[in-house]
């Protein structure tokens, strides 16, 4: 058993970074070296306190002064801010995971294009939804490469969504529906968010809707069925719920994600399955680092 | 001079009741009319804002800009409006088109407790010098005292006036006059409100947010819209005429509009059938009604029960693919229920 971990920092503590910080913690390859934000009081930087793990609140400036606390980095804060932490990250050469949706490194989903991503410096998690959501995608365009335009709809419990999701609601409908077209090819897309009040809170849930004409359904089962299998491997709680079913044109899948209920309960299966994607691109990098 | 700000959405609430399908004629013709009459506003677009013509909830005939434009070459006072839900449309793709033809006016909309999502777009319409108002949907579903909490968010972005939406039709004129009046008191910015006709109130609740100080009321011409419809335009503002409200409109020109262009193309009267009235007293989105009944014949379910579930479910605008989700449970649960108990075995 390999002992030496890799250091990771976090960027961002809100919801987004505390549940990051939870899966580091549980990670064989990974350690937090440090975790910092802007207020001395958030809750988030209480949470981490607690943990026993190194933070600040000097946000940024922390890693620019200590670069050796951590070789990867997590941005948990929001687009605009990852605009300027970018260049300064790429300059320390820190390997950076973007959990906003500011679509300005490579748009990466493990599934699909991992081995490409490990050669980037900062890599871009698009959003839940479209972790989510993607793959299924790429399982109906390479059945049916004709399909004209895809949609995603993505409902996620209120309280799962914290102040950095509302403030980038517009990046997010927009990156969200942009990678299903680089990662799809397909000509046309639209993804829609909802954010769902009701009490108790939702699981997080998704519908991928397709227009094809003669949907091959044998053959999109397996496929989607094979891909869900590959998520499943770091997404626990990622079931299909529903689908393929064919209607008036219309393919439909839908989709739900129990979370592991690391830092939120379990309703945040949103939280869920972007962190975990993250984790699993930091233990990939992680690993490589280390030899393994 | 106008007492109370008339705020037409026929071109845009109204294309519900007729799956989205206005076509270009249409709305040259209404928006003509909506001119001629003196309509300050007039809201063009798919029913669910920019950005919605979509599987979830129906492709629109036109896209969004298409539309835009034709009203906008026949508007000179009018102002063209355009309504839209963060999470559905957004700035790149919706927004910067629509106002680069010439937008006027954005309605900027969230379910009720979910203000904090419109501030990006109610700040970036502010921006681009456009005149925004925040819109709160499904407001029966919180009290007045959390409702002022949401509208002072949407009015620190920005918003010039923030509208009450009743989308499920299920306030009364009492419930109408405590909300509006703690907004007046609390808000620097103008109040308004936009009622649906499931349980037969829209005049009254109109009126009713009027006479508490409202000065926005949104309405459709002959009531268009999803369900039981929307607050008529022409009885409305024949109502506060009455009243003694001045009011700078051709009364008659609504009317005419209304019997012309509207009747036109309605499918059938805007009446209260049973499903929107059970969707009214569950307290659910009007616009769900057409996908229920469609669930309901699909899976051989009563779309009443649908519809109560979706008010037990406090599902909302926009998870329309739930529906399908909840007639599939109903008919399982409905077959379970006759295989434990054969109908032989109770004769």
């Amino acid at each position: 058993m390999q002992k030496r971990k890799i250091k990771v920092g976090i960027i961002g503590t809100g919801n987004i970074g505390c549940d990051l910080l939870v899966k580091v913690q549980r990670s064989r390859f990974l350690e937090c070296g440090i975790f910092t934000g802007q207020r001395e009081e958030s809750s988030g930087l209480k949470f981490a306190k607690k943990l026993g793990v190194k933070t600040s609140f000097s946000s940024i400036s922390e890693i620019e002064t200590n670069s050796e606390l951590c070789q990867i980095v997590f941005d948990a804060t929001n687009a605009k801010s990852h605009a300027i932490h970018a260049p300064l990250l790429k300059k320390l050469g820190k390997f950076t995971i973007d959990m906003t949706p500011s679509n300005i490194g490579k748009m990466c989903i493990p599934v699909i294009n991992m081995a490409e991503c490990l050669q980037e410096f900062n890599v871009n998690m698009i959003s839940c939804g479209g972790q989510d959501t993607t793959p299924i995608a790429c399982a109906i365009m390479s059945v049916h490469p004709d399909t004209k335009y895809i949609e995603i709809v993505s409902h996620i419990a209120s309280k799962s969504a914290g102040i950095g999701t509302r403030d980038n609601i517009d990046e997010y409908t927009q990156t969200t529906s942009d990678g299903i077209k680089i990662f799809t090819k397909v000509p046309k897309a639209k993804a829609i968010i909802i954010l769902n009040p009701a009490e108790p809170p939702i699981m997080m849930h998704n519908t991928v809707f397709a227009q094809i004409e003669k949907p091959n359904i044998k053959l999109l089962k397996y496929r989607i069925d094979s891909v869900v299998k590959d998520i499943r491997k770091y997404v626990l709680g990622y079931r299909l719920t529903l689908g393929p079913i064919y209607e008036n044109g219309r393919l439909t899948i839908m989709n739900e994600v129990e979370g592991r209920g690391d830092y939120l309960p379990k309703y945040a299966g949103n939280l869920d399955i972007i962190n975990s994607a993250a984790i699993e691109v930091a233990e990939a990098y992680a690993r490589r680092t280390l030899r393994l | 001079m106008n007492d109370i700000k008339i705020v037409d959405s026929t071109l845009r609430d109204g294309s519900h009741a007729i799956r989205h399908q206005f076509d270009v004629k249409t709305i040259r013709a209404y928006a003509t009319g909506a001119e001629e009459a003196g309509i300050p506003i007039l809201v063009v677009g798919h029913g669910n804002g920019l950005g919605a013509s979509s599987l979830q909830l129906g492709f629109s005939k036109l896209p969004d800009v298409r539309m835009l434009s034709i009203a906008r070459s026949v508007l000179k006072r009018t102002k063209l409006a355009a309504f839209l839900i963060p999470g559905f449309g957004t700035i790149k793709n919706d927004l910067n088109p629509a106002i680069n033809i010439g937008l006027d006016t954005l309605m900027v909309a969230s379910h009720c407790t979910e203000a904090n999502i419109t501030r990006q777009h109610i700040e970036y319409g502010v921006s681009k010098n456009l005149e925004v108002y925040g819109v709160l949907m499904m407001s029966h579903m919180l009290d007045a005292k959390r409702l002022v909490q949401q509208a002072k968010l949407m009015q620190s972005y920005g918003a010039s006036a923030v509208i009450l939406m009743d989308s499920a039709g299920a306030y009364l004129p009492e419930d109408v006059t405590i909300k509006i009046k703690l907004l007046i008191n609390e808000l620097k910015i103008d109040v308004g409100f936009h009622a649906h006709n499931n349980l037969g109130m829209t005049i009254a609740n109109s009126l009713a947010a009027v006479e508490a100080g409202a000065k926005i009321i949104d309405t459709t011409s002959r009531g268009l819209g999803a369900g039981a419809g929307n607050c008529q335009l022409e009885v409305i503002v024949a109502v506060l005429m009455r009243k003694g409200y001045k009011l700078d409109l051709d009364l008659f020109k609504l009317m005419d509009n209304s019997e012309k262009i509207t009747a036109k193309i309605m499918k059938k009267p805007q009446e209260i059938s049973a499903i929107s009235l059970t969707s009214g007293l569950a307290g659910v989105f009007s616009g769900f009604a057409p996908h229920a009944r469609m669930a309901a014949k699909r899976f051989g379910v009563d779309a009443r029960d649908i519809l109560v579930e979706l008010g037990r479910r406090k599902i909302v605008a926009g998870q329309e693919d739930i529906i399908v989700d909840i007639a599939a449970n109903l008919k399982q649960k409905k077959s379970a229920i006759e295989r434990e108990n054969p109908i032989e075995a109770l004769i």
